[in-house]
């Protein structure tokens, strides 16, 4: 059961051979054994996700299914979530309940999920390796002594391990993606405004998306149907017609055009990661798509403009945390202004007050042009390249993350080295562009390797075609760390 | 660009983070670091390119001027830090 997938799952509730309770209490229990080994959640309370699961049974029971009712999904701690400790892996929020919930979180539950638990993450969302966490590392299925991935690492584990059987995470420069990739998980982040915003805790807001982690492309397109729309509560929710994100997942793919951008196959790319993306690629190929070679001459200078623009945008949206409305606050300070530097002094870690540092400085008098107005104008000259590149191709495909899952503490003390590792991720959050990544192979230590797909704005549908084909002919998908099975 | 350990205490105090001298000069290096790779958008010929800011270059919606929230005062202050009789308590601002 364990294994199944979303629309087993379904059936199988519809049709009682298992009830919801059943269901979420075999998920619980793995949840609650191996979150000592993973750290994979934040929170768990069973007594509040078993009423939703037993009131999910009473909707069965009087014939009242929507397409993920009696389903478990564990959500990134990111998300608010009412009546749940909504910490965004940080001390600042560490006794924040949500007061009410995300929108995704309202589409979810009108669709039948019943919440399995908050997971761990990069405190604030910032960071590659959900090492950043105030409470604590993840670590990664596949091999304890790695990472995860980050941020959205605690979703991804939680996945790879079947500690559940889907979860949401959220991606500003590949935290959904890349923490895919280093779990041997599938995830998608769409294309920018059609994912509501609203409830979900702001890091770089330009940037933010939510998506869905799971174990296949069907999955994710599924889950993907239920939590995009239009919400007027988000300023940048696009206001487009419903898609069926499921609807193309069995076209054949003979003769889909797929570039592959020679800039992220230079130098920087590990040899064990390289040959099983190839591998990948040429799966694909065997498919009937045809390769493209292009060009994506900006991608260097993805990640330089990036950690200027989130910073920037951090340093205003994190400005809230102040200690008068809620969250943390210091226990000792002299005035009002002692207490907003004690307070914030003490509920930041390291990297994200790092980042409202940078953020700060590239904001302030004298430096607004040089640098931030700067890093807009080179995110305009990337997001062309991409469309410079769209136009020779379909679709684009190529690593996720230069490296399979580091061991655990080895980057944290050299934040740039740690950026670096984003490279191939944030030229499409920069762009606004759909991304998203599906295992295709292991490289060393047999840790699992990502192979990212990006779409032009809106073809998420046809990306997710294409890994469904993709996973009708492989099988690196349904592979999971043996030492969860 | 070269930052000294004095920007780092006047951008935390611009960000309202307290820091002691030992915990500047380590943020100081580590920031080194950071705007070295940040230097690197300086070399690029960005003339006549606008600044994006959102990938469909949306304005901003308004909508209409009518109360759309709800009361939810008590919600809200259970948990705050420290209220009293509906207000959110903070050391003495004016003498």
């Amino acid at each position: 059961m364990i294994n199944w997938s979303l629309r087993q799952l379904a059936s199988a509730l519809a049709h009682k051979q298992v009830s919801s309770v059943e269901l979420t209490q075999t998920f619980l229990d793995r949840a609650q054994r191996y979150n000592r080994e993973l750290n994979a959640f934040i929170t768990l309370d069973p007594e509040r996700t078993l009423a939703e699961a037993r009131a999910a049974d009473r909707r069965i029971a009087h014939g009242n299914t929507q397409p993920l009712t009696g389903i478990p999904v564990a959500l990134k701690d990111i998300f608010c979530a009412q009546g749940w400790l909504t910490s965004c892996g940080s001390k600042m929020l560490h006794n924040f309940v949500a007061p009410y919930d995300a929108n995704v979180v309202e589409k979810l539950k009108q669709a039948g999920a019943v919440t399995l638990g908050k997971t761990n993450m990069d405190e604030f969302a910032m960071g590659s390796s959900s090492e950043s966490s105030h409470y604590g590392p993840v670590h990664n299925a596949w091999d304890l002594r790695a990472v995860a991935g980050g941020s959205s690492g605690g979703s991804a584990a939680a996945v790879a391990a079947r500690l559940t059987p889907a979860a949401l995470g959220t991606d500003t420069g590949g935290s959904i993606r890349q923490p895919a990739s280093m779990s041997g998980i599938s995830g998608i982040k769409p294309t920018y405004g059609v994912v509501s915003r609203y409830g979900m805790i702001a890091f770089a807001s330009s940037l933010d998306q939510g998506g869905p982690m799971a174990k296949s492309a069907e999955d994710l397109a599924l889950l993907l149907n239920v939590i995009s729309g239009y919400d007027a509560r988000d300023s940048t929710s696009l206001d487009r017609a419903a898609e069926d994100y499921t609807r193309d997942l069995d076209q054949s793919i003979s003769g889909l055009r797929v570039g592959v951008p020679k800039e992220f196959f230079a130098d920087g790319l590990d040899a064990d990661v390289a040959s099983a993306v190839q591998a990948g690629i040429a799966e694909l190929e065997k498919l009937g798509c045809k390769l493209v070679e292009v060009t994506l001459p900006q991608t260097r200078l993805s990640v330089p403009a990036y950690y200027v623009l989130a910073p920037a945008e951090a340093s205003s949206n994190l400005a809230r945390y102040d200690g008068v409305r809620y969250g943390y606050r210091a226990p000792e300070y002299g005035d009002l202004r002692d207490m907003y530097m004690k307070t914030r002094a003490q509920g930041f870690g390291e990297e994200v007050k790092r980042r409202i540092l940078i953020g700060t400085y590239v904001l302030s008098h004298g430096y607004y042009d040089a640098y931030y107005l700067q890093a807009q104008k080179v995110r305009r000259l990337i997001a062309q390249d991409f469309q410079s590149a769209f136009e020779r191709c379909d679709l684009i495909v190529g690593p996720t993350a230069p490296s399979v899952a580091f061991d655990l503490g080895a980057k944290i003390s050299d934040p740039v080295q740690m950026y670096l590792g984003d490279i191939y991720t944030i030229g499409v959050s920069l762009s606004g562009l759909p991304g998203m990544s599906i295992p295709c192979g292991f490289g060393q230590q047999k840790r699992p390797v990502g192979l990212q797909i990006v779409g032009n704005y809106f073809q998420e549908a046809r990306m997710l075609n294409v890994a469904h084909q993709f996973q009708q002919a492989t099988d690196w998908h349904t592979q999971m760390p043996a030492a969860f099975s | 660009m070269s930052l000294s350990l004095l920007d780092v205490k006047r951008i935390a105090q611009l960000a309202s983070i307290e820091v002691t001298d030992a915990q500047a000069e380590q943020v100081l290096a580590q920031l080194q670091g950071v705007f070295a790779l940040i230097e690197e958008l300086q070399s690029v010929d960005t003339q006549g390119i606008e600044p994006m800011s959102h990938a469909q270059d949306v304005t901003l919606r308004l909508r209409e001027d009518q109360v759309t929230e709800t009361d939810n005062r008590e919600r809200f202050q259970a948990i705050a830090p420290r209220v009293d009789a509906g207000l959110y308590l903070v050391p003495k601002v004016i003498e």
